[in-house]
């Protein structure tokens, strides 16, 4: 199963590489990583997608919690909640039917068009990873120059918050 | 009152009531070495290998309870040091590390040596810091200590770069009596409907079985551990590094468990209703096959870690929290409850377990010519008393003594369990030796291992630290040998110690006594001769049978109630 595991920690020198060390000495997949300070500049959200077992999952989170550097944790897809990844992303629009086309697609996406050159585009896109997926399966392979991607962000709906 | 970054560690150490530092000098750290210098208060302990340093403050710590404090240079003795730090984090031993960096400009420019000290050790410490601002120093150190000492126990680097320590830069400084972190704040209290729920299934049970572990013996818990089990009237066994929370002599007690375990504890584990498991991790050397570990039983599991709970085996009733609190609240409900254990099916739970207990499973062969491992420590017992700290190495010889010597208190068995370091005895046990200046410390060693920490024996004559060491010398890595003869058709590979030094000239060369003992029959007096020596170090060494293993064995992978047991004629 797919978690999504966010915590609050430290933001100190290090903190990143404790939970990057903790998942490849216990042998974890990371599928994704994000982090950044919050409101609060003493603190930096983190958030990880990895995958496993119910077992793996209770593991994962107990071990993070044991780093020092962690102050609170959630697996927020215990609950109902939303998540996010930012995607830019430069494609070859170097005739007018190609540039008419990908301009299409790209509004189709709610993408937006951030950079215009002789022959490319640059597109920010943002949504599920899914939604992602799907717009580079739009694109076609021949088209697209360049891909960076954010890694998932979520937050959980409703009351639900992780504060300290 | 103003000091120095140097004259702060020192100071804060003392403030923390530290007596003892085990350590080694070098450039990025002769600031400090020099504050030390120039005080009486805390005593610096000078070894001859880093390795040396953190084993001999591990061995103080698992002796008292106190947190051991070792000190060493950046670069080399960083990086000798690992090996200690990372024996005490398997272990949870509680421990500080003060390890010297090149100065904070020079950080991350390959300099004389520089290793990344919180990057190397990161994996195997509790928790690690550099400090990289002077006025962070004392409050640093505090959580340092802190951290290492409560909670489930564990080492805590601090890297201290050298411009830190600059005697000419002064600060005020004043001890930080406490410290508070939000993002560390370790359970103590268990949760009480857990342990209603624990107690119901306690007495409940139909074939109970109590297996404790190292927690037990680190979280002060014996005292409590010993109440509950009498007052129950259960079985009870130790793992490797529990030994001596119960009294290993008294008769519900069943010996060790697991791998080397005995007969009766092992087949009690298997059939067993229900397993109360305190301070014990389900370490892969004493569930065997997981899948066939305890196959009957409800489990319940007092851990303070939450992260120990339900890691290799499911637990039924999980209890997280201090040893010592859960089991006190414990017996306290056990006797609230006015309920008794069913007399019926326990009389005949012990029936079942004298039975296994009857087949003898450590017996050995007393009659042989030669100088058997098991009778050297069963003599060692004897000559002790039973009363004496008793360090050890890694393989047969260990497993020898945790079979035979019979540990009747907490913090006298003193091993390398998690690890399973070679090197660990002798350093520990000047670390005991140090610790406890008129106890009897014994190391029992073999002639593989002894080699891996023997420089000690010089730090032993510069203390006067009369620590008599027990060298069961077979010519082989024992159990390396004995693993080669059972799953590798007898073929020893690279398991035969050739070229051994004369350990009787060896042990008198660095200032000590040297004795070699070859016939049985010599085994007691020389013992008796040697621990009769309160003032000196003596080296004994025991010419042993070269081919005898250790039973009864569960090979990897198998499960309790699949032992290998010894054939004798």
């Amino acid at each position: 199963m797919r978690h999504i595991i966010s915590l609050l920690m430290e933001n100190e020198a290090g903190a990143l590489s404790r939970v990057a060390g903790l998942f490849s000495a216990r042998g974890y997949n990371i599928e994704s990583l994000t982090v950044a300070p919050t409101e609060d500049p003493s603190l930096s959200r983190m958030t990880i997608v990895t995958r496993g077992s119910e077992e793996i999952i209770e593991q994962i989170t107990k071990q993070l919690n044991k780093l020092i550097d962690v102050v609170k944790l959630a697996d927020i897809t215990e609950g109902r909640h939303l998540e996010r990844e930012l995607m830019l992303i430069k494609v070859r629009a170097d005739n007018p039917g190609r540039r008419e086309e990908v301009k299409r697609l790209s509004d189709i996406f709610r993408g937006r068009i951030l950079d215009v050159s002789e022959d490319t585009y640059v597109i920010e896109l943002t949504g599920t990873g899914s939604k992602l997926d799907a717009f580079i399966e739009a694109l076609g392979a021949g088209v697209i120059l360049e891909t960076v991607r954010s890694g998932t962000t979520g937050i959980a709906r409703g009351e639900r918050t992780l504060h300290v | 009152m103003k000091l120095s970054g140097a004259e702060i560690v020192v100071q804060f150490l003392k403030d923390e009531g530290v007596e003892y530092v085990f350590g080694y000098p070098g450039g990025a750290v002769l600031h400090i070495y020099d504050a030390i210098f120039q005080q009486e208060d805390v005593r610096h302990i000078l070894v001859r290998h880093e390795q040396g340093a953190v084993h001999a403050a591990d061995g103080y710590a698992r002796s008292t309870g106190k947190p051991g404090v070792a000190l060493v240079t950046s670069g080399p003795g960083a990086t000798n040091a690992v090996t200690g730090i990372a024996t005490a984090y398997m272990d949870s031993i509680p421990m500080v590390v003060l390890t010297g960096q090149v100065a904070t400009p020079f950080i991350g420019s390959d300099a004389f040596q520089e290793v990344d000290s919180v990057g190397i050790t990161r994996p195997c410490v509790k928790h690690n810091f550099l400090v990289r601002n002077l006025e962070d120093l004392a409050e640093t150190l505090k959580k340092a200590f802190y951290i290492a000492t409560t909670g489930r126990p564990g080492p805590v680097v601090v890297d201290i770069p050298k411009n830190i320590t600059d005697p000419n830069i002064k600060i005020d400084y004043a001890y930080p009596d406490r410290v508070e972190m939000r993002s560390y704040n370790p359970t103590v209290k268990g949760h009480t409907g857990q342990i209603n729920r624990a107690v119901d299934l306690i007495l409940d049970a139909k074939r109970p079985m109590i297996y404790t572990g190292g927690g037990v013996v680190l979280g002060d818990g014996a005292e409590e551990l010993v109440k509950f089990t009498r007052t129950l009237g259960y079985p009870i066994t130790n793992t490797l590094m529990g030994l001596g929370a119960y009294p290993g002599t008294d008769r519900q007690f069943l010996g060790m468990l697991g791998m080397h375990g005995t007969y009766e504890a092992n087949m009690a584990m298997h059939e067993c209703d229900v397993l109360i498991a305190i301070g014990a991790r389900f370490d892969d050397r004493v569930t065997g096959d997981v899948k066939q570990f305890c196959p009957e039983a409800k489990i319940i599991h007092i851990d303070i870690d939450p992260s120990s709970i339900s890691k290799n085996v499911r637990v039924d009733v999980p209890i997280v929290g201090d040893i010592r609190h859960v089991l006190a609240d414990m017996n306290r409900v056990i006797e609230a409850s006015g309920k008794r254990p069913d007399e019926a099916a326990l009389r005949r739970w012990w029936e079942q377990i004298e039975q296994w207990r009857a087949k003898d499973c450590l017996r050995y062969d007393r009659n042989s010519a030669l100088i058997k491992p098991q009778y050297v420590i069963e003599k060692l017992w004897e000559v002790t008393g039973g009363d004496a700290f008793v360090t050890s190495d890694v393989g047969q010889h260990q497993m020898f003594t945790a079979q035979f010597y019979k540990f009747d208190q907490p913090r006298r068995w003193i091993n390398s369990g998690g690890l399973g370091t070679m090197g660990f005895g002798l350093p520990a046990a000047l670390g005991v030796q140090i610790a406890h200046p008129d106890a009897t410390v014994a190391c029992v060693t073999g002639e593989a291992s002894i080699q891996m920490c023997i420089q000690e024996l010089s730090t032993a004559l510069q203390y006067m630290l009369p620590v008599k060491i027990v060298n069961l010398n077979n010519r082989y890595m024992g159990m390396v040998r004995q693993w080669q003869e059972l799953f590798y058709e007898s073929r020893y590979s690279h398991s035969y110690m050739d070229a051994l030094p004369d350990f009787l000239k060896l042990a008198e060369s660095y200032g000590h006594v040297g004795m070699r003992i070859e016939k049985p029959g010599d085994v007691e007096g020389a013992l008796r001769e040697a621990f009769a020596m309160k003032d000196r170090l003596v080296f004994m060494d025991f010419i042993t049978d070269q081919t005898e293993n250790v039973y009864p064995m569960i090979a990897a992978g198998k499960g309790h109630h699949e032992m290998h047991e010894r054939e004798l004629a």
